[in-house]
């Protein structure tokens, strides 16, 4: 017997109503209930980052995160970055610096900068900081100097636009 | 102006960064089942029994399939195989019938309308094994023995008897792998009418897949399609044929309706090949200048289980690759092929060399010390010059005869001892609590496998050029790749161009993304057939303009009349050949084919070396035995960089999987066989903090003669020497006067290290 809830969620602005089961992950809601391919599964247990979310604001793993503990919250997701055809800053700096290759761990990698970045204001992170940063997710590609470059270079850029 | 060398944004970056990458999980088929595999619990055993009775009466689920189930006799095939040792008996069944071999080994396979149902019924799967004794250790005298190859020439005894100092040390290199961030992934979707198959997943070698498969399930290989997906990294080990790769097909036919598996992390960690792990005792005979008289090798290799679709492809690469980039008079490396009870090995990223240049590169270090002699200098002296290149080297290597056939090694060395001292290298002081050590390690490369590669570019109407190659997209950045070397040899913006890869409908002839090919193979393939594009172009122009061929001329996407200024009578544009070449197009000639497209075919039957060089600098904290590395180096010879930003960040991003492989990542087994590295947590890839911001310096001074572009590899040389460089970093940090004695180079492993050499 399986133990059904109903929950309502918004990603990306948009409005969600289905009915999961206890044990769903947030990841799998995502993905395969409503089609967010985006967000990708990388070892879902919490390491490697790549299913990150920003969930009401705070990155998180979506898949330590069951679909009824986001009853009611909003969820921003990597498609959600890009203002239609243009991509955000942030998007754009990870091309401009090679920081993905295969593109798989991208994703979680943005949610996570992008989170941390309104976070931390308007006070550009220190390139150590930046490395600490970008040292919570795994990417088995590019040896991560390009992912720092791109949130060094985004921020300096947002706080030069401020 | 040409678009090769130019550092262009690579064309698949603006999908991967807005989440509409197609990796194999983001794609599902209407009425999809989901399966799950059933693995041993246990090394080594006799499987009396599988009880699937409650498994089979969870909800939801479609069907428990065990080896009973399955036609008799399936193995998985080697897929390179070495000429001489015989494999059969060694290779790996689809589902374990009577025996298991390794903890992970697929039993059966449960499917279902949930996965979630799926793991629920796989957990009720009772198994009953007798377990036996377990082999672990490939050293143990009386372990099994797949193969044992020698690779060499000269007469070796007899250059050690005359030496002046002879030096011997051990390493062992530790068990690790490719591990991609995106698990495994396979959708097969069947269609009982045409008795076709729809693949999703199978990257790498698609074509050799779909013939793998297609022979194991009789069935016409035209009607199976593999579709191109992304995929979130190879490295070697994604994309080679494994017993998932039969099962789920086999199912979806079996069933009538798509079924799709996709792998989670623990599986992965004792699914997917493993490799490297090896057991070097090497030595080396030099005279009394430091010249290199004679070079012996003499290594365990362990395979693992079974041998899987590399055979001893790894093995013969580390003998043949092993004297590397020297001049070596009298060569042996003899190699055992050992199983044990782990999951079986395959190649991973630079397979042999990571290894063998490790236990060169660390026996140079301590036979440098020993000689008194200076460690850069001890390899300039060793090294084979440029008078000396191509050097033919009486070996073969997978099916190719062994010429290092391009560059100036001696000058790469000074290169990179240069600029390793110009950016302070061997300028750090003294800090508190920590040593500083400074290794450095040469290698030779092997690249652009044949023995062929086809590629098909076609102009459709709209001017768009489109490339089908046979390579496969892995993350590399192959279709940035593949458009500049079209818009290169057509005359057109790389913007025009799209590229398909892993496609065998589009491509039936690819041979794949492996061994550091594409660009190398592949690209030139596609330089080819987009040269006779460019020339089918003029010739249907010349008709269009009523101009002789040789007055025309390809720029900017149109075929233009020599010193014309005239828009209307002197210029067609590709678009409008492409149309003009379409069956009602009013311009072909009976007997000619339609369409604005050529196929080509590249062969070529040696392979092509690039070289280089790698400088650690490491910082160990004796306390703790934590290594620190501060500063990397990677000189790069590539012949010719395609996209600078591509070549950088392969290299870049290999140093990072080979500071894995030298510090942190392991695949451990207990006593029993259980493997110990099953989460993200045991098996420690490298983050951020582990991985210092690497130096480059890529040279292009040593165009490979091979092939028209004139290029070499760029997937391996940034991982090859990252073993050799660090071992010797922190050899030179702790003071050692012989080896390091293994990798990886772990916090306990260092503190003995120390401790030993205290007197401790």
């Amino acid at each position: 017997m399986k133990d059904l809830h109903q929950i309502s969620l918004r990603v990306n602005g948009r409005h969600h109503e289905l009915v999961v089961e206890a044990r769903r992950t947030l990841a799998d809601v995502l993905r395969h209930d409503l089609g967010y391919t985006g967000t990708h599964l990388g070892c879902e247990h919490g390491i490697c980052g790549a299913c990150t979310v920003i969930l009401d604001g705070q990155p998180a793993r979506a898949c330590l995160v069951f679909g009824v503990q986001a009853d009611g919250a909003s969820v921003l997701t990597v498609e959600g970055l890009a203002d239609g055809d243009q991509l955000s800053d942030l998007q754009q700096a990870f091309s401009d610096h090679h920081a993905l290759q295969c593109g798989f761990c991208t994703p979680g990698f943005l949610m996570l900068i992008e989170a941390y970045l309104a976070e931390a204001g308007p006070e550009a992170p220190t390139a150590e900081q930046a490395r600490e940063l970008v040292a919570s997710n795994l990417c088995r590609c590019t040896g991560y100097q390009g992912i720092v470059e791109a949130v060094l270079a985004t921020a300096r850029a947002r706080r030069a636009a401020r | 102006m040409s678009s090769i060398g130019a550092r262009l944004p690579r064309i698949e970056d603006p999908r991967l960064l807005r989440g509409r990458g197609r990796f194999g999980d983001d794609i599902s088929a209407p009425g999809q089942l989901w399966a799950r595999i059933v693995r041993s619990p246990c090394a080594h055993g006799h499987l009396n029994d599988l009880d699937t009775t409650q498994a089979a009466k969870v909800p939801g689920i479609a069907a428990v399939v065990t080896a009973a189930d399955l036609p008799a006799g399936l193995v998985i095939p080697v897929r390179l195989a070495v000429p001489g040792p015989d494999l059969s008996r060694y290779l790996q069944p689809v589902l374990a019938r009577t025996t298991v071999r390794y903890v992970g080994e697929p039993l059966a396979v449960v499917v279902g309308e949930d996965p979630y149902a799926c793991e629920d019924a796989a957990e009720l799967v009772e198994i009953d094994i007798s377990e036996r004794a377990v082999v672990l250790d490939a050293r143990t005298p009386d372990s099994p023995t797949a193969a044992e190859l020698i690779r060499g020439y000269g007469d070796v005894d007899a250059a050690f008897a005359a030496a002046r100092h002879v030096v011997r040390i051990e390493l062992a290199i530790g068990r690790h792998s490719g591990v991609p961030l995106e698990p495994r992934c396979v959708l097969a979707v069947p269609d009982a009418d045409t008795g076709s198959l729809d693949i999703f997943g199978l990257t790498k070698v698609p074509v050799f897949n779909r013939d793998l498969l297609a022979r194991m399930l009789g069935l016409d290989e035209m009607l199976i399609h593999v579709h191109g997906v992304d995929a979130g990294g190879g490295f070697g080990v994604r994309g080679e044929f494994y017993p998932e790769d039969f099962l789920i097909p086999w199912l979806a036919r079996r069933l009538g309706r798509p079924v799709k598996w996709a792998e989670d992390r623990a599986e992965h960690l004792v699914a997917v090949n493993h490799s490297r792990q090896q057991y070097h005792r090497i030595a080396a005979a030099f005279d009394g200048d430091g010249r290199i008289l004679g070079l012996d090798d003499d290594v365990t290799h362990d395979n693992g289980a079974y041998c899987r679709t590399h055979g001893v492809a790894v093995p013969e690469l580390t003998v043949a690759m092993l004297p590397g980039p020297y001049r070596v008079p009298a060569y042996r490396g003899r190699i055992r092929v050992v199983l044990t009870n782990k999951t079986p090995c395959g190649t991973y990223r630079a397979p042999g060399r990571f290894e063998g240049t490790a236990a060169r590169e660390h026996l140079l270090d301590v036979a440098a010390d020993q000689l008194a002699l200076d460690r850069i200098e001890l390899r300039r002296r060793n090294l084979l010059t440029r008078d000396e290149i191509p050097h033919r080297r009486p070996i073969a290597t997978l099916g190719t005869d062994l010429i290092l056939d391009t560059g100036d090694y001696p000058a790469l060395l000074a290169a990179a001892a240069r600029e390793a001292d110009r950016l302070g290298y061997r300028a750090l002081g003294p800090a508190p609590g920590v040593l500083h050590g400074f290794g450095l390690a040469m290698f030779v490369e092997k690249s652009g496998l044949g023995p062929q590669e086809t590629a098909d570019v076609t102009v459709s109407r709209s001017g768009a050029v489109h490339v089908y190659s046979g390579g496969t997209s892995v993350g590399q950045g192959i279709e940035t790749v593949l458009a500049q070397i079209a818009a290169d040899a057509l005359g057109v913006e790389p913007g025009a161009v799209r590229v398909t890869t892993g496609d065998t409908a589009a491509q039936p002839f690819g041979a794949g993304s492996w061994a550091s090919r594409s660009t190398v193979v592949g690209g030139s393939a596609v330089h080819l057939a987009a040269t006779a594009v460019r020339q089918r172009a003029v010739q249907l122009a010349a008709r269009i303009l009523e101009a002789a061929e040789q007055d025309l001329e390809v720029c900017d996407g149109a075929v233009v009349v020599r010193g014309d200024p005239d828009s209307r009578t002197a210029r067609v544009s590709l678009a409008e050949i492409a149309a003009a070449a379409a069956p009602a197009g009013g311009y072909l000639r009976p007997g000619e084919p339609a369409g604005l497209s050529a196929r080509r075919r590249f062969e070529v039957s040696h392979m092509t070396y690039p070289y280089g060089a790698h400088v650690a600098v490491v910082a160990v904290d004796p306390g703790t035995g934590q290594v620190r590395v501060v500063r990397y180096l990677v000189a790069y010879e590539v012949g010719r960089a395609v996209n600078p930003t591509l070549v950088e960040g392969q290299l870049r991003g290999g140093v990072a999987q080979g500071l894995g492989g030298a510090l942190f990542e392991e695949f451990s087994y207990d006593d029993a066989g259980q493997p110990q590295a099953i989460t993200f947590i045991e098996y420690r890839m490298p983050t951020a903090a582990e991985v210092p911001p690497v130096d480059l310096l890529v040279c292009q001074d040593a165009p490979s003669p091979g092939n028209p572009l004139g290029v070499m590899g760029a997937g391996e040389g940034g991982v090859n020497a990252v073993g050799a460089a660090v071992a010797n970093a922190v050899r030179d940090a702790l003071g050692l006067a012989g080896g390091v004695g293994q990798l990886p180079l772990t916090p306990a492993r260092v503190r003995e290290l120390w401790e030993a050499r205290d007197g401790g």
